[in-house]
């Protein structure tokens, strides 16, 4: 029964961090963008007072979405309707199911890898199901019975199977150099160093491999400069015209699920996943003292940095809004004095000489912590892309798939097995 | 008409062979846009953009706001329902009735004074053709909000009684 908890234990972790992520990305989405246009963002939705810069306002967004009407076209296929969102949502879901995102915890004595499940086929699964998503959008572009998601099912249609190609082309030069389908032997893999001082990243041995693989990830996400399955001035919103209320939500969602993916992938199979650079699991494991206690005093040194920044917003803002948003700046200081005090009390408890246990469980959250951190960094890279890139016009898609990318791909790939081959 | 010697369309600039890479430039367009980020995040103050209902744009004492009705020393009103503004209005939002004034010194005065603020256009021509500095658009209200249509429909007494706040 242990092994059906740890189980159910990592998909609940995992469900919960996606869905955090979720939430933290349509707000770094919406701030990101507007950063970036010189604009405020979201900054009025607030809970007692608090704003949180703007977080509260998917909150909000999720409450309006669950009380709206739920409006459905006449002439729908009323199964398949139904059945869209959902299968959009299960199917960047589950493809985390084969992504590592820890090396192993010791929990009692049972060692416990930090995957949900380890397939010996997990790079196949990965491409199964990735080509699964597209049947989400093509049934409800379908089964609305309209023009304009019709048409924005057919161009994820093309897209996907255009782009596929490529992305499968990529992964296999990945799984020449590692020589495994298993998605953790390749992480495990990136923990070696090349030529004894550079990390044998993904990007390392397959910097054009690496270039193809993001290029596709980005169109599987159907996000900018991709995202032609949606195009507000050709075919309104594509294929989610029809869909109203929760259900478009679940697609909202799903698009924001399958950017986590794609992160989770590019950090996975490019850039180490867990791995943590020059420092593998011992090296983590012996110097866990000095690690951790320089951990605590950088949490202590930033904690304290934020808290006076707010006090100091508090003293020049006092009585700004007068309501309770004037709270805001005291509470924030609060907060960050807590985590302040919280690191300042793990310090006093000597955390340079923890004992190995300890340094156990360091070395395994260490490497989750490296991995949230690789996977924050590259979902913001697909927001920061979207608001810099235009958009590509359906022909200079089709022409970058199939001229530059496939012939890129295999030469990519033909060149890896050579040198595969001679060394 | 004749187009020759004028460019039709715009030829395809030639590229070099950077910017056919498209990596190097993406990159430099990324370092565009986040050099507009970080910039935002550390001096939100320089931000354009004004939090509206707390902070309010200062407008040119010229700015046409709300119409005002001007008043005589004792009270009554200046206008003497000469029908000038109503004639000289674009928009066709003013609607005055005359009435004979008691005092026989001056000819008339409006016994009703209606504008539709729904209408106007708030182009000043009205303050521009009255002879007598009867009509003014000088309060500088221009948060003009109601519940219902008829509310828009502003008469003589409110006129001459324009609040500065924004209500109806």
């Amino acid at each position: 029964m242990t092994i059906v908890y740890e189980a159910l234990a990592k998909i609940g972790f995992m469900f919960a961090l996606i869905m955090g992520m979720v939430v933290v990305l349509i707000w770094m989405e919406r701030k990101g963008a507007a950063y970036i246009q010189d604009r405020t963002g979201p900054n009025r939705a607030a809970i007692l007072g608090v704003r949180l810069a703007g977080l509260v306002h998917p909150v909000a967004d999720v409450f309006k979405l669950l009380f709206k009407e739920d409006v459905t076209p006449t002439n729908r296929h009323r199964a398949l309707y139904n059945l869209a969102p959902w299968l959009v949502m299960t199917v960047a879901l589950s493809t985390y199911a084969v992504i590592p995102f820890g090396d192993f915890l010791t929990v009692a004595g049972r060692r416990i890898p930090l995957v949900v499940a380890d397939l010996d086929v997990g790079m196949l699964y990965i491409l199964a199901v990735a080509s699964l998503g597209t049947y989400g959008v093509v049934l409800a572009g379908w089964a609305a019975n309209n023009k304009f998601t019709f048409l924005g099912g057919l161009r994820a249609t093309a897209q996907m199977i255009s782009y596929e190609i490529n992305m499968g082309l990529a992964l296999l030069g990945l799984m020449l150099v590692f020589g495994s389908l298993r998605v953790t032997d390749i992480t495990a893999g990136q923990g070696a160093l090349l030529w004894g001082f550079i990390p044998m990243w993904g990007v390392v041995v397959q910097p054009l491999g690496f270039l193809l693989f993001i290029t596709t990830v980005y169109a599987e996400t159907n996000r900018n400069p991709f995202d032609l399955p949606e195009g507000e001035s050709e075919i309104v919103a594509g294929y989610h015209l029809e869909y109203s209320s929760m259900k478009f939500a679940l697609f909202f969602m799903a698009e924001y699920a399958h950017m986590v993916i794609g992160a989770a992938l590019i950090s996975t199979l490019y850039f180490g996943g867990y791995q943590v650079p020059w420092l593998p699991r011992p090296a983590l494991e012996s110097h866990a003292g000095l690690l951790l206690t320089g951990t605590l005093i950088f949490t202590l040194v930033m904690s304290l940095l934020i808290a006076f920044a707010f006090l100091r917003r508090a003293s020049r803002e006092r009585g700004k809004f007068q309501d309770a948003r004037d709270r805001e700046p005291g509470l924030g200081a609060g907060l960050w004095l807590i985590i302040g005090l919280a690191a300042a009390a793990g310090l006093t408890r000597q955390p340079w000489a923890v004992g190995s246990a300890g340094a156990e469980v360091f070395a395994s959250l260490a490497q989750v912590g490296v991995f949230l951190f690789k996977l924050v960094f590259f979902a913001w890279l697909f927001i920061w892309v979207r608001w810099t890139l235009p958009r590509f016009r359906y022909d200079q898609l089709m022409n970058l798939g199939w001229k530059v990318m496939l012939p890129f791909g295999v030469a990519n790939l033909l060149v890896t097995a050579l040198v595969m081959a001679v060394v | 008409m004749s187009f020759e010697g004028l460019p039709i369309g715009t030829a395809a600039k030639k590229r070099s062979f950077r910017e056919k890479l498209y990596f190097p430039e993406i990159l430099r367009g990324l370092g565009v846009t986040i050099r507009h980020l970080l910039h935002n995040i550390l001096h939100t103050a320089d931000m354009p953009t004004m939090q509206y209902p707390e902070e309010k744009r200062v407008y040119s004492d010229r700015f046409r706001g709300r119409h005002r009705l001007m008043k005589r020393e004792d009270g009554s009103p200046r206008c003497v329902a000469c029908q000038m503004c109503s004639t000289a209005c674009p928009a066709d939002c003013i609607d005055i009735v005359a009435a004979e004034h008691p005092d026989p010194s001056i000819e008339k005065y409006p016994a009703t004074f209606d504008i539709d603020l729904l209408r106007c256009v708030y182009c000043g021509l009205c303050e521009e053709a009255c002879p007598c500095d009867a009509i003014r658009m000088d309060t500088g209200i221009y948060e003009i909000a109601a519940d219902k249509r008829s509310s828009f429909l502003v008469d003589k007494e409110f006129l001459l009684n324009n609040t500065t706040d924004g209500t109806l």
